[in-house]
Formats: C-alpha cells, structure tokens, sequence
C-alpha cells in the first residue's frame, strides 16, 4: 500500500514522494484556543515555543480510495483533515521570505488519529497505524494554487459538511512553519509536511466515508471499515 | 557476516571487512568492496549499512537510565520515531549549535528488520531481524518542550542519528540479549550498559510494534540508552561501542562548520 502512494502522480519535480510524512500538532488557532489556558498548566508547563512535528511513518501512507480501518474494539477514529506541502528543492535553514520556492506543490492529508486527550508523550499506536495516513488525490503544482494562506479544506462524513478550515487561520503560516522547523531538520524533494488540524477533529465510524475537498487540490476519499479481528 | 555501505570512487559500494572482523580495533579499517577492490576504511565515506526505512526509537529502555532521568516504571513502551534526514554514517559530524547546554550522545543497540512483521508473536519474533548495528542517537536537551516528547527539536535534528559501521547478520550475533555497550568520549569510558538490562526487550518490541504497524525490511527499532550520557562540545571524538558489531565513531561539529 505504502508503495503505491509514493507513486501518486504529479508532473513536477520531483515527482514522487519520498514517503517521509511530517504532521505538526496545534498549529491551527482552534485546536490552541481549545486548550486555552491547559496548555500552561502541568504536564505541559507551558505553551509550545518551537513547531512541535510528529512522524506519519510509511505504514500509515494510503491513497485516496484505500479504507481505512478502526481498530478492532474501538468504535470510531478521528479524522485530521490538513493540507501538506510536498517539498521541492532541498529546505535548510530557509528564510521565511522566499520559503515557499521550496515547495513543489500541494496535497490533502488525512491525519487520522485514535482519539487521545494528551499532547504529552502520547504513545505512537494512536497516529502510526498501518493505512492511518490517506494523502492525494494529487500533488498539485505550486503554481497552480494562488494563495496557500486562503486555502479552505472542507470536510464531509457521508456527505455532511462537518469542518470547514482554512490556512489562512495557521498559527504558523506555511512558510514561517518552512522556516521555523528547517531551523533544526533538512527536508528533502519529496518530502511532505503537514500544516496542522483544526479543532475539533470530526470524528468517524465504521461504515462511514470522509471526503476532504479543497478547491485548488481536489477531493481525498476514504472509507472506514471495521477492522477484522 | 558484517557490511558496510560505503562511497568510493564515484559510486556506493557494498564493502566487508577485509581483516580483523570483531571489528577493527585499529583506526586503519581496510575493507574489501564488492568489486574485489581492497581500501583503506579512511579512503571511503561510510553510509549508514543499510537502506533505511522507518526508524523507530526507544526512550528510556534500560532501568539505570530511567532512573538517571528520574523516570518512574512504565506499562507500555515510550517510542519516538526519526525521519530519515536525521540519518549519518561512521565517521561523520554532528552538529552542535552555539549556545546550547546539553547535548548528549547515547549508545543503543540498532536491531533491522530483515521481514515483514505484522502481529507477530514473541515466540516468532526473532526470525524477523535480518541483523544489528551499533546507533547513536543524539539529543539536545534544552529545546526539550512537554509536547509530544521528545519533541523533534530535541532528538530529531540532521546528523543526530547516526547508524554503523556494519550491519552485522543476526545468525553471528548468537545472543543480542547479552551484550555490552561501552561509548568513550575523547577515549574516556563514559557510558557503560549490557542489553540483558533491556526493561522491554527485543521480541517483546517487535510484538508489540507489529500489532499496530507492519514492519517491513530495512525498518530499524533503536533499542535505548544505558546511563552515562554526557555533554559533548565541538572537536569531541564520540565512539560507541557494542560486543561483536564494531566502533561507530562521530565527531561534534560548531557552527562555523556550517554555511548556514
């Protein structure tokens, strides 16, 4: 499965994905204003200065299409609907004027997630599940999406409007985000980083079908299904 | 069998020990390459052993440690996972930036993923590990922050995950849950610990991994550290040592090393 996705199509260089998946927790205004004043009480201590990344691993990848199952004993999954730049020209220590040159375009991301209520140290089995990371349907060039700061992910579970998004509402725009996380890591051409999930994430059971529709980046589908036993 | 990826010459290169297979005490490491050419182990630039998939980490797996961290015990695992750009080779640089406190190194026992692993048990475990290498996996602490820790700021920086020399095949390494680990900071014993002090040991990690995500080859779980990390500074030689796989040498780089 995982193979396949790094194969999603797209006519730019470098035209394919490296498979490295990078989501970043609370950069949406929503999912911080949530916690609101938790995020400086313990565990936490305080708020998150720099970008707190976390690792989708080539197991999770999926392709629009690909079920997505919940795992057996659970009854429902939260999806993270997020949009994610695919990396075009090695990004090191970039400047955040000038960061989205090294970017090749752009894609719809479904983090899923087993739902948890801890930011702390929160155990890997609740977002790197095998298939846990739908991306595509496609990479669009960056040329062909004029604003990535205005761009609206709207959300639908079995065709009902659940969450309406937009990056415009980042607590790091994409390109302070570039700037800020390629102060401490190097992405490469194919490489993917997840902007961040709005709050709240919808939530999705089995049987259900989860349709993520951006206008310029086209629909992300993906059912979930029971897992067998 | 013991292997090491190398550069030579214009292009990658499969080399073996030419000599001294316990894995040369001597700093001349001549490897024998795939193509029957005999070189000296500084003529080449040596590439973490093998194509590496997800890697997947293990914080505070030796009890010493745990303790050295004021950790109390654990039900589950505490597993991180490292993106690939993070990776480095023996002999290479690590950099440390200006103006930190902590940085440390800790020795761990890397274990590869030679099969596919989906919920395998215990009992079935070890038949998914193609072999071992020595890793180094780096940390800075002070950008330590209390969200999803470690966060990657911390652990997940260019060059802090360094693999080698040489994957060495899991039928030479009759025992992996008995061996030593030994890291000498600029030839000072600092760190000392023996993988039989493992608190979630190596078939326990691969059923428990495998029942969530599907191991595939090349997928690598880094074990964890014993006590005795230490701070290291720009010019320090770090070397990390395990019983039968080896020196994995590293060097700490300043800023000044770095054009940006």
């Amino acid at each position: 499965m995982s193979a396949a996705v790094c194969t999603i199509p797209f006519e730019i260089a470098p035209f394919r994905l490296t498979g490295a998946v990078y989501g970043t927790l609370l950069n949406h205004r929503s999912a911080l204003a949530e916690l609101g004043s938790r995020a400086a009480q313990p565990p936490y201590g305080a708020p998150p200065r720099a970008p707190v990344l976390y690792i989708k691993p080539r197991n999770t990848l999926a392709a629009s299409g690909d079920q997505v199952q919940i795992p057996a004993g659970m009854s429902e999954l939260e999806a993270g609907p997020c949009i994610g730049l695919v990396i075009g020209r090695t990004a090191c220590r970039v400047r955040e004027e000038g960061a989205l040159h090294h970017v090749a375009g752009y894609l719809i991301v479904n983090d899923v997630s087993v739902p948890h209520d801890t930011f702390y140290r929160p155990s890997i089995r609740f977002k790197a599940r095998d298939g846990f990371c739908p991306l595509g349907p496609a990479v669009v060039p960056r040329d062909a999406v004029a604003d990535p700061d205005a761009l609206t992910l709207r959300t639908y579970v079995d065709g009902a409007l659940v969450q309406t998004a937009s990056t415009a509402d980042l607590v790091r725009s994409a390109a302070r985000l570039l700037a800020d996380v390629t102060e401490f890591m190097t992405f490469i051409p194919g490489d993917v980083l997840a902007l961040g999930v709005a709050w709240p994430a919808p939530r999705v059971r089995a049987g259900q079908r989860v349709d993520i529709a951006a206008d310029a980046l086209g629909t992300l589908s993906n059912e979930f299904v029971m897992a067998a036993r | 069998m013991m292997r090491a990826r190398v550069a030579y010459s214009g292009a990658i290169h499969t080399a073996t020990p030419a000599r001294n297979p316990q894995g040369a005490q001597d700093r001349a490491e001549e490897l024998l390459l795939d193509d029957g050419r005999l070189v000296s182990g500084a003529e080449v630039v040596w590439l973490p052993p093998f194509e590496v998939g997800t890697i997947i980490a293990l914080g505070l797996n030796y009890s010493d440690h745990a303790k050295e961290l004021a950790f109390n015990s654990q039900e589950e695992p505490l597993v991180f996972l490292k993106g690939p750009g993070s990776l480095l080779g023996h002999r290479g640089s690590t950099r440390r930036p200006a103006g930190v406190k902590f940085m440390h190194y800790e020795c761990e026992l890397a274990v590869v993923i030679g099969r596919r692993a989906k919920n395998v048990a215990r009992a079935a475990s070890m038949r998914h590990v193609a072999g071992y290498c020595i890793a180094n996996d780096y940390a800075i602490r002070d950008y330590l922050e209390n969200w999803y820790r470690p966060n990657l700021r911390v652990k997940n920086r260019d060059g802090g995950t360094v693999l080698g020399p040489w994957l060495v095949d899991a039928s030479d390494v009759p025992d992996p849950a008995n061996l030593g680990l030994r890291t000498h900071l600029n030839g000072e014993l600092r760190q000392q610990g023996n993988t039989r002090d493992l608190i979630f040991d190596i078939p326990y990690l691969i059923e428990y991994l495998s029942a969530f995500m599907t191991l595939v080859p090349g997928d690598v779980i880094l074990t964890g550290t014993p006590e005795g990390v230490a701070n290291v500074m720009p010019g320090d030689e770090i070397i990390c040592e395990i019983d039968g796989l080896g020196r994995l040498v590293n060097t700490i780089a300043a800023d000044e090393s770095f054009g940006r």
